[in-house]
């Protein structure tokens, strides 16, 4: 087991004859994934990297029926392209396209949500279950198949815990990019809720960082749901009040949203805190080793 | 990106939402002829810089002779205004905002956000007004109203009747609200707003309801959408370097310390920070420089990060993903040489191509300290500071 992607996923790539989705869907192909075609408006009835181009998402789902969606179209065409496979009924769609307007995502929600859809990202490095499926842009070499679960707000910082789990021996079962914007499509809770139901998995690292509550939120939640054990670390303990870290969503306005809030929060829920970036690996091993 | 009030209330005016009669001025000869033009006999002044806190800090001031509008806007032009939200140094005062002067029956509060929880516009209200809104939230709670604003069906009347009544307005300044409610998410939405404020606003002697200030926030995703504000942007109001990076599309912020980072994501970069941090050291800045870091990027990044006189060491973070480490040790080379780098640069580089990236720099002749663990760069990076 793993979530939600694994070897039988069939994946449609949104903006596919792109410069960004070309490399990456190259990529994805070589790692195993099962790509069965790609969306670009115009292109349709062509072939790329081997693979049937439809002219929209409609088409493409009549001929190869996917069942996750890849998006990788530029900022300004990410709502339409996402409600474009939610209106053809995509069960999963991963959007890493980063700088989505915040409004436009407010709209996205909504109706995701009111279609009972799941929506991984925008600005998120995606989804992979190693040795099965590659969705997204995660370099699939230091990825080891595993009993790790592992959740992120942000893409390089995930890179570094699947690095230590994998040096450690202890693999992952599947990692989730949940991406850094103030409005995402999947949070925290909802990576939990499937990885603690997921046989192969045994333990959790979720990956925070300053800005907003969702931490906290998946403290209260990790309290009374989750059973198996789960390691946070919390990036931006040194960052200042008031200064936007890069992504949309990491700031500490207010007074709020601070690393040492958060990670007092989750230690009231049994959460294991990691004490730097080094040591995510080892706090694992404490834990399951 | 943040407005200053003048442009906020132009935007108010534009959609339809009472505000005083303005000038700004930016320079203190314009000052008699903006009062003339406004008219009356009372006007107030207002220094315009990019914080709160301006009236206790001596930065707004009612006054009663033209004259005095000129000797204000010479005393304040091309100065710094230090309030509590400014750092030490304040905030340059860029231009003057005259506007007519208003009797005040009571004070109320008003803002719109992007609310991460309930994922909308939210708005709250409160019959405090011109004070600070968090110290009303914990204290008086129950004069605050939130107003959630669905994505989908959009401001109802029946919200802005809570509002109102939460207020405590007459069924007249109800009315009004009702249609300034609309105004507002009109503004919010149509100008992709990430922040509206509007402390205070007030009831008049007329008994109107009038909005005395206003803060907006835009939301810098969207301005693609919106070419005619990007040119509101003041520069003025910003850290240089940071503005500077901006322009380069580098996201950067400056810190106290002496160590110069530079990171690819967001996350990392915080990491990394933290990292340097653990081992004793003092990150000077954050810079994410991006996931197509080119050997430009590169460039211009080290030129930002050794503009800050206090960096004695620069550790560059590199875990590829999306970036080859390859192409990035390329550009850590050229730009070395390029830029021309004067102190120690400790590099790690992890994932993508990251042997050949090691490769790359050992072969180069340029010198660099290249460690492939975090640990040993950022300990390294630490001594070298000291």
């Amino acid at each position: 087991m793993s979530i939600l992607v694994n070897d039988q996923t069939r994946v449609l790539v949104q903006g596919f004859t792109g410069s960004q989705a070309t490399l990456h869907s190259e990529q994805s192909i070589e790692y195993g994934t099962n790509i069965v075609g790609g969306v670009t408006p115009g292109k349709g009835g062509t072939t790329h990297l081997n693979k049937p181009v439809f002219n929209s998402v409609a088409d493409a789902v009549e001929a190869e029926e996917p069942n996750a969606a890849l998006i990788f179209v530029p900022a300004p065409f990410c709502k339409d392209s996402i409600l474009e496979a939610a209106d053809s009924g995509i069960e999963l769609i991963i959007c890493i396209t980063e700088g989505v307007p915040t409004l436009d995502m407010l709209i996205v929600k909504k109706k995701i949500d009111e279609l009972g859809l799941r929506l991984i990202g925008p600005n998120c490095p995606g989804i992979i279950t190693p040795d099965e499926a590659k969705l997204g842009i995660m370099p699939g070499s230091i990825h080891k198949k595993g009993k790790v679960g592992i959740i992120s707000r942000s893409g390089t910082l995930t890179y570094e815990a699947v690095k230590q789990t994998t040096d450690l021996g202890f693999g992952q079962s599947s990692c989730v990019g949940i991406g850094g914007d103030s409005i995402p499509g999947s949070s925290f809770i909802d990576m939990l809720e499937l990885f603690n139901g997921d046989d192969e998995t045994e333990a959790i690292v979720m990956v925070g960082e300053i800005g907003g509550s969702a931490e906290e939120d998946a403290a209260d939640y990790i309290k009374d749901n989750v059973s198996k054990p789960v390691i946070s670390y919390i990036a931006g303990q040194t960052a200042p009040a008031g200064k936007r870290m890069g992504h949309a969503g990491a700031i500490i306005a207010g007074g709020k949203g601070t690393a040492a809030d958060k990670i007092s929060k989750l230690q009231e829920s049994g959460v294991h805190i990691a004490e730097s970036l080094l040591h995510i690996g080892e706090t694992v091993k404490k834990v399951i080793g | 990106m943040n407005l200053h009030e003048y442009q906020g209330k132009q935007l108010f005016a534009e959609f339809g939402l009472p505000v005083s009669k303005h000038e700004v001025i930016f320079n203190a000869e314009e000052a008699i002829q903006a009062c003339n033009k406004i008219g009356g006999k009372k006007w107030v002044v207002k220094a315009q810089v990019h914080a709160g806190g301006r009236g206790k800090a001596g930065g707004v001031k009612l006054i009663e002779s033209p004259e005095e509008a000129r000797d204000f806007a010479d005393q304040w032009l091309g100065k710094r205004l230090k309030t509590y939200q400014t750092d030490e140094n304040g905030q340059l005062v860029s231009a003057i905002l005259i506007e007519s002067c208003t009797d005040i029956d009571k004070e109320l509060y008003l803002s719109a956000v992007i609310d991460r929880s309930s994922q909308s516009v939210t708005f709250i209200a409160s019959s405090e007004g011109g004070v600070n809104i968090e110290e009303v939230a914990s204290k008086t709670p129950e004069k605050i109203i939130y107003e959630n604003v669905d994505p989908l069906t959009g401001p109802q009347p029946f919200q802005a009747r809570r509002i109102s009544s939460v207020l405590g307005l007459d069924s007249d300044q109800a009315k009004q609200f009702s249609g300034m409610f609309q105004n507002f998410v009109k503004l919010f939405n149509e100008l992709d707003l990430s922040l509206l404020e509007v402390n205070p606003l007030v009831i008049n002697s007329e008994g109107k309801l009038h909005c005395l200030d206003a803060k907006i926030n835009l939301d810098s995703n969207a301005l693609y959408r919106h070419p005619s504000l990007v040119e509101m942007q003041d520069p003025t109001q910003e850290d240089p370097r940071e503005s500077e990076a901006a322009k380069h599309d580098l996201s950067y912020v400056s810190l106290d310390g002496n160590i110069g980072c530079m990171v690819n994501g967001a996350g990392l970069a915080m990491g990394t920070m933290d990292t340097i941090k653990y081992f004793g050291g003092a990150p000077a800045n954050f810079l994410d420089v991006g996931g197509t870091a080119t050997q430009e990027r590169v460039s211009n990044a080290f030129k930002i990060i050794l503009a800050d006189p206090e960096v004695k060491v620069v550790l560059v973070n590199i875990f590829g993903g999306i970036v080859r480490c390859d192409l990035i040790a390329e550009g850590i080379v050229a730009a070395i040489k390029d830029v021309g780098v004067n102190v120690p640069v400790v590099v790690r580089l992890e994932g993508n191509n990251a042997e050949l990236g090691s490769q790359i720099l050992a072969d180069s002749g340029v010198e660099v300290e290249s460690l492939n663990d975090l640990e040993s760069a950022a300990k390294k990076s630490v001594q070298l500071a000291k």
